[in-house]
């Protein structure tokens, strides 16, 4: 019995530490961000909290660096590169669930084979590729790389494939479109997969760091991650890391705010195909 | 159903597109790439064809070092992080009040970007005229000397590095574990309670071999994230990863690639390529392990 107790407390105990060793980097991202510039540089030994908090350091984020141009653009980038990976992979997935053409099997074999190949491997040529098409420095050039994820076409097919055949020939017999069949039938009753993959590779989007870091170096067109990496290196002028916490604060909300609503529908998603790990 | 051809293509003609402009074409390219020797973006010249680049990036102390430091770092985190995830998994399927909290609050790591919060954690580790920081007052406390783990020496640099980077995989095993631990049939474990079996035995008799296709798929994917880790280390060490010496493979490609010593995707390509072999090995290896070691 008290065995027991011990050990279930044993537990607690464990969860709870990492729960802080995880809690921590963004409880300090928060604090340091409200301290002023002067408190912060004041304290040799820094306070775990304050009495002063001030937001000046969200305004200088936004004024002393383009922080607000660098959200639109990857608003802009997050936007546009998922509403086409939707369209293609919907247009794709419906190809592979529902219609019969000669080489199914082959084509479909190759393209999971896709699926394992490493972005690193490809991302040169589509560097070469991209710059001799002048797309440096644009939208589309930062866009249309970013849109194919072979999985979610995967993912869409099975699902796809769960919907009864049935309603596919009923449809046939009322002489329904395939793209009516698709858009009225299809997408509706696939929902569920559709925003999954949406939340992902929104996620995905706001994240990215290694293309558009080579494909711009004008800091019109930086996404966040390059912009807070831009803040680090040549920002607010000799270390003010009270406003550089500020602009991470700010990063990071959309993302914490998307996952704390869509909390179950995020963690089923990345069960059932997500990586980073 | 009715075999309809050319409407078939059609529905496939834009995924078609990106995946041979993206896909198909670079990765026939990246071998072309790799046997054109020297080749030299600005002048678009080479000097030849063969194996040059290979042997030339073999012998780049740059690239050596990048390789070391990949293998460290792989080595480290994942036996560290799949062992923790372990744990955890294993903390939370046995509890039950608190445990959506738990869940929730371990997954926020994969949701936050990776170059923003790294700046976090550079400024909890770094040392400065200013302050010593948050951790080397926790070194203090414990009568350690203190180290500035951003500019300092190698290991206090490794040291962030792979913590950093276990506290990034950590909410994707974490999550696959846990749902594999609660998919285990209870009537197991009432057999064994019937049984009498003790908890440990438990564990290593019926939770372990039922896991062990999770664990070994945690293992591969792992293996493989940490060989493309890059992201983490720019966010804490910044983009001259060479001057620091932390630079990993990755690193390494894009920085032959783009940056101030690129211009040679070449070299870019043949480091590229070894990358992906080494992977594939690893992943081959793995998976000839498991077979010997999953039960089912």
């Amino acid at each position: 019995m008290t065995n027991r107790k011990i050990k279930t407390v044993l537990i607690y105990v464990l969860l709870a530490l990492w729960a802080l060793i995880v809690l921590f980097p963004f409880y300090w991202m928060v604090l340091t961000s409200l301290k002023s510039y002067g408190v912060y540089n004041s304290e040799y030994i820094p306070k775990f909290f304050t009495l002063s908090p001030t937001l000046q350091n969200y305004f200088d984020a936004f004024s002393a660096v383009p922080l607000g141009r660098y959200l639109l653009n990857t608003l802009i980038f997050t936007v546009c590169t998922t509403a086409i990976m939707v369209v293609v992979a919907v247009l794709a997935a419906f190809a592979f669930a529902r219609l019969q053409f000669r080489g199914k099997n082959l084509v479909f074999a190759l393209f999971l084979s896709l699926m394992m190949l490493p972005n690193e491997l490809v991302i040169i040529t589509n560097f070469v590729t991209i710059t001799n098409a002048g797309l440096r420095n644009s939208f589309p050039g930062l866009i249309l790389p970013s849109v194919m994820s072979v999985f979610y076409v995967y993912l869409l097919k099975e699902n796809f494939e769960m919907v009864p055949d049935n309603l596919y020939l009923a449809a046939k017999v009322d002489g329904t479109s395939d793209m009516k069949y698709l858009l009225r039938v299809l997408v509706p009753i696939s929902r569920p997969t559709i925003i999954t993959i949406i939340i992902l590779k929104v996620i995905e989007c706001w994240n990215s760091y290694v293309w558009p870091r080579l494909i711009t170096d004008d800091p019109k067109f930086y996404l966040v991650s390059n912009g807070i990496q831009e803040i680090r290196q040549n920002g607010f002028g000799r270390e003010n890391i009270p406003a550089m916490m500020a602009a991470v604060v700010v990063i990071s909300i959309p993302l914490i705010v998307l996952f704390l609503i869509f909390r179950n529908k995020i963690m089923a998603g990345v069960l059932r195909g997500g990586t980073k790990g | 159903m009715e075999t309809n051809n050319r409407k078939a293509w059609l529905y496939l003609l834009p995924a078609g597109i990106f995946l041979a402009v993206f896909m198909v074409y670079p990765l026939i390219d990246v071998f072309i790439y790799s046997l054109e020797e020297s080749y030299n973006f600005a002048s678009q010249t080479s000097r030849g064809t063969g194996l040059f680049n290979f042997s030339y990036i073999l012998h780049d102390p740059f690239f050596l070092q990048a390789v070391r430091n990949t293998a460290l770092c792989v080595i480290i985190t994942v036996p560290i992080s799949t062992g923790l995830s372990l744990l955890i998994a294993f903390g939370l399927s046995s509890i039950k009040p608190l445990r959506n909290l738990f869940q929730t609050i371990y997954f926020l790591p994969y949701v936050t970007n990776t170059l923003a919060v790294g700046l976090v954690f550079m400024i909890l580790f770094k040392k400065t005229a200013y302050t010593d920081g948050m951790v080397n007052l926790l070194i203090r406390f414990f009568h350690g000397p203190s180290v500035d783990f951003i500019d300092g020496p190698y290991w206090a640099k490794m040291f962030v590095l792979c913590f950093y980077v276990i506290w990034i995989v950590m909410p994707f095993k974490i999550l696959i574990l846990t749902s594999a631990l609660a998919s285990v049939d209870s009537s197991y474990y009432n057999a064994a309670k019937v049984d009498g079996t003790k908890g440990w035995r438990i564990f290593l008799r019926i939770t372990l071999p039922m896991i062990s296709p999770t664990v070994f798929y945690l293992i591969i994917t792992g293996f493989i994230g940490a060989f493309k880790e890059y992201s983490d280390a720019v966010a804490l060490f910044g983009t001259n990863l060479n001057a620091a010496k932390m630079n990993t493979i990755v690193g390494y490609i894009y920085d032959m690639l783009y940056g101030d010593s690129g211009g040679y995707p070449s070299y870019a390509a043949a480091a590229a390529i070894l990358l992906f072999i080494i992977i594939l090995t690893i992943t081959v290896v793995n998976l000839l392990v498991s077979r010997k070691h999953v039960y089912y």
